[in-house]
Parts: structure tokens; sequence; C-alpha cells
């Protein structure tokens, strides 16, 4: 009998393992995948190192920051700040066609990009700013209010408008076109106010770095262990059963499958209310170039486009892809340590809007031919905004919905999970809660603070 | 446990959950959140890490007593005192 069962070894449940596990529960996390780290992983192909998922790590702040979610994420789960290797950014971009915004992890950048390119808005920015500082994350208040009207009465530009949401959206934005208020605070204060960074080693060292605590604390993670049931019996969760028929008895469970991915699989549900799943996919594509990209007049680390004044964030409907938008990243445009040096290769990743359902209906054949006018499509559309690149690429890879729904299991091969949130993890069983992107919190911090968060609120007291 | 050991006991707990904060500074009369840089997540902690250092059960309704250091140890004092 286990005291909690934790559903999928991403970010949130390694997060809430290690919680757990550190007082001294017997913890198991069940990963259905051969692998952890749900959408943010990594792997090896010819003869290369990749991320998936990661661009950067939001939250980032300096080493000794005592506030802010990276130096809270890091004290919950006993880690030095040592222990994550950030490396910051360079500089980043918001590009539109008229206007570009450069930010850094100094927020004076972008203030004074806005002073310059939009002086009417200056007061204004101001306003917005300090009435998002003091937005608590923990005890979120108005989480589900527009945060376009917000900003309509707050920003008079329209162009500044969608400036602000065009990374704010396609850092963690579950919704189609709008975006829930405190989800907006949560994204601004991430990206704008704290900053980008990346380890040197990639996202393979946090996890490696949880996996080992959560081991060396006596948790239990098993791959290859897909959940097929939860059992139900009194208006309790009881236990699973696994894929393979094997029966683990557990107090509680926390699921990162999502809301209607972890609903399905409850032996008391037969019809699932109609919860509308995510349906926000994405394709990226991943060049190595000959070259470091600073080499080719590619220094920024991220950067978001738009190719029209109006930022549009909605699933495509008539194509595989809608290439109107994008972002661009490079992991060698952070500065790594002197001890570290470079990366080896060069790579520049772009992530495109993609139709799950078009990708998923396609047979193999075809699959692996739209791969190949999808990168083209896509790369051709990003290069608008940074420097050509197309003639130093040796090699590409490309990962499609069918890749994310591989990776995180979840409906609609949806990134950010469904658009309704439950912000306090609870279900319709009182020992049964979520943690992960359906709870509400994006990005590797986001994720982590999700894991901690359910564990210490549902887990701990008793 | 004297109050004294209470205290050095407590003050090992915080370094552990803020390992960057200067304890040696700490004036026991203040709330701590006025000191140190600890939300409600932290707060918890001081309350997990007696229960699984000391078997010490702090219920919900108590965890005000933990504000200061002076609180702490007068409230964990008749718990602590057979240790």
């Amino acid at each position: 009998m286990y005291d909690t069962i934790i559903i999928g070894a991403g970010m949130s449940g390694l997060a809430a393992g290690i919680r757990l596990a550190y007082y001294d529960q017997r913890v198991c996390i069940l990963e259905r995948h051969s692998t952890i780290g749900g959408l943010n992983s990594f792997y090896r192909l010819r003869g290369r190192d990749y991320d998936v998922g990661l661009h950067a790590l939001t939250n980032f702040t300096q080493r000794g920051a005592r506030k802010g979610p990276l130096a809270r994420a890091l004290r919950q789960l006993r880690f030095h700040w040592e222990d994550f290797a950030l490396a910051p950014q360079v500089e980043s971009a918001i590009v539109f066609p008229s206007v570009e915004l450069r930010f850094s992890n100094d927020f004076g950048v972008l203030e004074s990009e806005i002073a310059r390119k939009f002086p009417r808005e200056q007061d204004n920015f101001r306003r917005l700013v300090a009435s998002l500082v003091d937005y608590d994350d923990l005890q979120p208040q108005h989480f589900c209010q527009s945060a376009r009207e917000f900003l309509n009465a707050a920003i008079g530009d329209p162009l500044l408008r969608e400036m602000l949401l065009c990374p704010l959206m396609w850092y963690g934005n579950a919704r189609e076109q709008d975006m829930d208020f405190g989800q907006f605070c949560v994204m601004f204060r991430s990206i704008f106010l704290e900053g980008f960074a990346r380890p040197f080693a990639g996202v393979r060292l946090i996890l490696k770095n949880l996996v080992r605590k959560f081991r060396a604390l006596g948790g239990e993670l098993r791959l290859r262990s897909g959940v097929e049931l939860i059992q139900v019996q009194d208006g309790q969760a009881t236990g699973v059963v696994l894929e393979n028929g094997e029966q683990l008895a557990a107090r509680r469970i926390v699921s990162s499958a999502g809301l209607v991915e972890t609903l399905r699989l409850c032996a008391d549900i037969t019809t699932l209310d109609p919860v509308q799943a995510g349906r926000l996919s994405f394709v990226e594509t991943v060049s190595v170039v000959d070259r470091q990209p600073g080499e080719l007049g590619h220094d920024r680390t991220i950067v978001f486009y738009n190719d029209t004044e109006q930022f549009h964030w909605t699933k495509p409907e008539t194509a595989l892809c809608d290439v109107r938008t994008g972002v661009v990243c490079s992991p060698n445009n952070f500065l790594y340590d002197d001890r570290d040096g470079q990366l080896p290769d060069g790579v520049i990743r772009v992530t495109a809007l993609a139709n799950y359902d078009r990708w998923m209906q396609l047979p193999d054949q075809e699959y692996r031919v739209a791969k190949l006018h999808w990168y083209d499509r896509v790369v051709e559309s990003a290069v608008r905004f940074v420097a050509d690149y197309r003639s130093r690429v040796v090699d590409t890879d490309m990962f499609t919905p069918r890749t994310i729904r591989r990776f995180t299991w979840h409906d609609n091969g949806a990134v950010y999970g469904a658009p309704e949130k439950r912000i306090d993890g609870t279900t319709h069983l009182p020992n049964l809660f979520l943690c992960g992107t359906d709870q509400g919190y994006v990005g590797i911090i986001g994720s982590l603070i999700s894991g901690i968060s359910i564990a210490n609120r549902h887990c701990l007291r008793e | 446990m004297t109050p004294s050991e209470i205290r050095a006991e407590v003050i090992d707990i915080l370094g552990d959950i803020a390992p960057d904060e200067d304890l040696s500074q700490l004036k026991d009369d203040l709330p701590f959140r006025e000191q140190l840089e600890l939300d409600s997540m932290d707060f918890l902690d001081i309350v997990m890490e007696l229960r699984k250092r000391h078997r010490i059960q702090v219920a919900e309704e108590d965890y005000g007593q933990l504000a200061s250091m002076d609180s702490t140890v007068k409230y964990l004092e008749p718990r602590m005192k057979d240790l």
C-alpha cells in the first residue's frame, strides 16, 4: 500500500514525489513512457543531444534572490541554486512587421524599448506593471477574467497590446484568442520581470537532479507503467490498475495526466462531462547549423514573431500548421560559463501552431512527406524575422502533434492542456488530485511549483 | 529539551528550509516574516520538519503560534520537554 501514487514523471510529478518522499511517505511515480520528463524531455539522434519542450527556463532570478518561484521551488525541493547550473539569456525580442521590442533579464531594456517605440504608452505601461507585481500566484484572485479586457483598459495602442500578449500566450496559454488574467500575470512576471535561462547541459540536468533526489529519498519510479484504470470504491480512489494488469493500492493519487485524461481513467466515470480539452498543439523544426548561430548574425535567445499587426492565437483549421506566428529559439544564445564554453553544435528551433487532428489522420507515408513540407514552410516563415540560416543546415529534426501526444498523452496533443484550469487541484474524488498543466502553472519552474503546492496542500496535512 | 535547546533546533530547521538566510541576527521577539523571506509554503515546512524530526503534531489552528521565535519556543516547550 502506497501513501501516494503519482501518475506521470514530468516536472510536476517528480516535484510532488520529492516533497512526499522527503516527508517519509511511501511514494510511487508511474510513467507510461520509457523515459522521464513528459513534455520537457531530451533525446539523442545521430550523435547529437537535443531538448524537447524547453526553449528556456522562465522565472529566472539571480543567485541569492529569495523571492519568486525559482527561489521558492529550490527551497521547497532542498536544492541549491548551483544545482540547476542556469546560464542567463543574451537577449530576446518580439518582432512584428513594423516594430520590434527587445527584452532581456534586465527589465529596464523592455521599459526603454517601450519608451522609444510607444512613447505615449510609457505611463500606461508603468501602471500596468505596478498592478501586476503583487499578484499572488498561490492565492490567485480573478484568475479567470479576460486578459484582453484588462489590457484594453490599461494600454491604448492595440499594437502594443498584441505585442505584449504574443510571448505570454506562446509560453503558456491554453485558451484560444484570449487569456486568463491570472495566467497573464504569472506569465508576464515569469518572462518580463524575471527572465530566461538554461542549463548548459539542457533540461536533462534538471530532470536527472530531480530523479536522483527522489530515489535517494526512497521514492520509487516505474517507467513503461501506463495506468489503465483508477479504482474507486465508496467514493474514494483506492489504487490503480496498470496496462500489464498489475494492481497497486494507494491512500491517495496525484495525477499529472490532465483533467479529462485523468477522469477518463476513473472507474466510476462512464460518461465524461463535455469538458473541453485543449486544442492548441505545435510543430517544431530543429535545425543543426554548421557554426554558432551568432556567427550567422542570429545572436538572440528567443524571437517571438508575428507577420501582421493582429496576433492570432488559434488552432489552424484549414491547414496542418499556421506559420503566421512562431518562436525562434537557439540554445547556443545563452551566457554560458567560461568553464563550459559553447555548445558543440549550432541549433535553431522554430515552433509554429499546428492542427492535431490533421496531423493524426495522415497515413505514415504522407506524414513523412508533410514533415518535410512543413519544415520548409515553417523555416521559410521564420527567416523573415531572423538571419536566413538555411544554407548552413547540416541536420534536421521535427516534432509534430503526434510526438507531443506520444510524450505527454495529452488529448489533442495540447501542450498547455485544457483552457479551464483546476487551480486547487481537486477532482470529484476526495483523495484524487491534479498537478501539472491542467492545475494551472506552466513552464519548468511553474510545473515544479504545481507539484509542490499540490503535495503541500492535499498530501502532507493530515 | 530546554528552551535554549529548542531554540537551537528551530534555528537548525530554518537553516534547512532557507539555507541562504543569515540567522545569526534573528530577533526572537519579532515575527519571522518580518526578518526572513518566508512564505506560507516555508511555514508548512517548519511544521513538517517538527513532525519528521520529533514526531510533534502541530494542528492547523496552531500554526499562528509559530510566528516568531519567542512564540514558537513557548508553544513547543511543553511538547518537547520530555524529548
